[in-house]
């Protein structure tokens, strides 16, 4: 077996780590070892490396093979594997399949449920309450209740209309 | 500006209190932030991150919590300023080893840092004395709050802020904590907490972070998911783990002052000793006696020695705390004298520790 860092050497060295339901190996030669610090336990991370490896496997499978780049900035799945960092917000959604995975298994979700920029919230709410108009809209037309469909009809414009007003600002 | 001007000195800086400061030394979260529009730092070219800083530093510079700071482009400091930063714990060791385009915003009481083109764009943290998380949360927060109405943070409803490396998506968020921890050392029952500490998704590293040494039974303890969670629950995970952490060491130092006293006795007594005789001592040994020593002054073998002495002596003991303090430059060997000259003549007038523990049977009248 290689060397999954250098492609070159014997793999002398093996490492598994159990994170979660997920088994990741990595096989290393003697020298890769060294220089990533396995002997060494408190500089050593597992976690950092297997990032950098597992992850491009899994985004090299979403890919379907193909070695997808990012549009933005030129950064490609070869480049994660070398780093196990990304080249710009847009990566994100480029390589978003294999990330998904990999997420998975370091997180313990792969859904942001923190904090939200104020502007941004804001916006949310508004798309909430817009959505939540137009149902409410639906029914009183079902219903053929003209009365309250002309105020929510009103309620709905403004609402868009702050909504536009919020993605100008 | 000059930097050393700037910091609070020694002194005065060790000298700040907080709630279970006996152990937990610093409480620090940090948040990474990235700007929408240009590649993260370690991608993008060196105008990119010039005209990050750009944007970046007169946005932080004009918050009201920063007035008074000082920002500085790392590429005018010089190599011993950010040495003395990162022995503040200011900033991190891979941040004073970038050039053109990374900066420093550092408030004048030093509890608020802005990192400007580390592994992110932004790197914030808050940081206060012994146990305040919560407290720490709240300024951090409502400082990023404020900054995001200036910048363009790069965010998505799905994967939160953006971050250079998928470990830090989400929140962006590290909450850690550096505690003192002699007493689970010398038990040998550290590795055991530092397993189930790992074992609850948290990390455990040296004093100064990722990759390094627990110097001085110095360890931090901080979190390692940022998606999926909220900061809040985030915080109070680590909170909870910390007041566990806090009881096993007050435990383990309990118990040996009862099980073992004369190895305690013993430990400290040398400690003192090496410390106050000693006319060649490296930094790393220093750092592990004074631990010694800060354990003693805790159990109160060192009546009227205040452990801020001890502190200080933690930091200025320190290579580029040494070097600044002296008129020429000081090369390792060197630098081992100093600190020997430096720590006789501070603990020069320190008595020697009590023989017997204070409230044990046999100690008697003898304290007094």
């Amino acid at each position: 077996m290689l060397c999954g860092l250098c492609k070159k050497k014997e793999a002398t060295v093996h490492l598994t780590q159990i994170a979660g339901d997920k088994i990741q190996k990595v096989d290393l030669c003697e020298e890769c070892a060294k220089e990533k610090g396995v002997n060494d336990p408190a500089g050593f991370s597992l976690a950092d490396m297997l990032l950098g490896l597992g992850a491009s496997q899994e985004m090299e499978e979403a890919a379907g093979g193909a070695d997808l780049s990012c549009p933005s900035c030129g950064f490609t799945q070869a480049d994660f594997k070398k780093t196990g960092r990304l080249g710009c917000a847009d990566c994100y959604q480029t390589f978003a399949e294999g990330l998904e995975s990999l997420l998975k298994s370091m997180h313990k979700g792969t859904r942001h449920i923190g904090k939200v920029p104020a502007g941004l919230r804001r916006t949310q709410d508004l798309q909430k309450r817009l959505s939540d108009l137009e149902g409410q809209l639906e029914n009183a037309i079902k219903t053929e209740n003209f009365e309250q469909a002309a105020l929510l009809r009103d309620d709905i414009k403004s609402t868009r209309k702050d909504l536009e007003e919020l993605a100008s600002a | 500006m000059d930097l050393n001007e700037y910091l609070i000195p020694p002194t005065e800086a060790t000298r700040r209190r907080g709630p279970h400061d006996r152990i937990v030394m610093t409480s620090r979260i940090r948040l990474a932030r990235n700007l929408k529009a240009v590649p993260f730092p370690g991608w993008g070219k060196k105008p990119d991150r010039i005209k990050a800083a750009e944007i970046i530093r007169p946005a932080v510079e004009s918050l009201p919590e920063m007035k008074g700071c000082f920002a500085e482009s790392l590429d005018n400091l010089a190599a011993l300023d950010k040495q003395l930063l990162v022995e503040r714990h200011l900033i991190s060791r891979e941040h004073a080893a970038k050039g053109a385009g990374s900066a420093l915003v550092l408030n004048r009481d030093e509890t608020l840092c802005f990192m400007i083109n580390e592994e992110d764009h932004i790197r914030m943290q808050a940081l206060l004395p012994g146990l305040q998380l919560k407290e720490v949360w709240g300024t951090i927060s409502k400082v990023d709050s404020r900054l995001e109405k200036k910048v363009d943070y790069a965010f998505t409803t799905e994967w939160g802020y953006l971050t250079a490396c998928p470990t830090n998506l989400g929140t962006g968020i590290r909450v850690s904590a550096m505690l003192h921890l002699p007493g689970l050392v010398l038990a040998e029952q550290i590795n055991q907490i530092i397993q189930s500490v790992n074992k609850l998704g948290l990390a455990v590293r040296g004093l100064y972070g990722e990759g390094t040494e627990a110097l001085g039974n110095v360890f931090q303890v901080s979190n390692q998911m940022t998606l999926g969670e909220t900061e809040e629950a985030i915080v109070e995970r680590l909170n909870k783990v910390l007041s566990q952490i806090i009881e096993h060491e007050e435990n383990a130092r309990a118990k040996l002052l009862e099980k073992k006293p004369k190895m305690l006795l013993n430990q400290i007594g040398r400690a003192f000793g090496a410390l106050s005789n000693a006319h060649i001592i490296s930094s790393k040994e220093t750092m592990n006696l004074l631990s010694c020593l800060k354990l003693g002054v805790d159990v109160g073998l060192f009546p009227g020695v205040d452990r801020t002495l001890v502190d200080e002596l933690f930091l200025i003991t320190q290579p580029a705390h040494l070097q600044h303090n002296s008129t020429e430059k000081l090369g390792a060997d060197e630098r081992d004298l100093r600190r020997a000259d430096l720590l006789r003549e501070r603990l020069a007038s320190v008595s020697r520790p009590l023989a017997e523990l204070p409230g044990s049977p046999e100690a008697g009248g003898e304290a007094g």
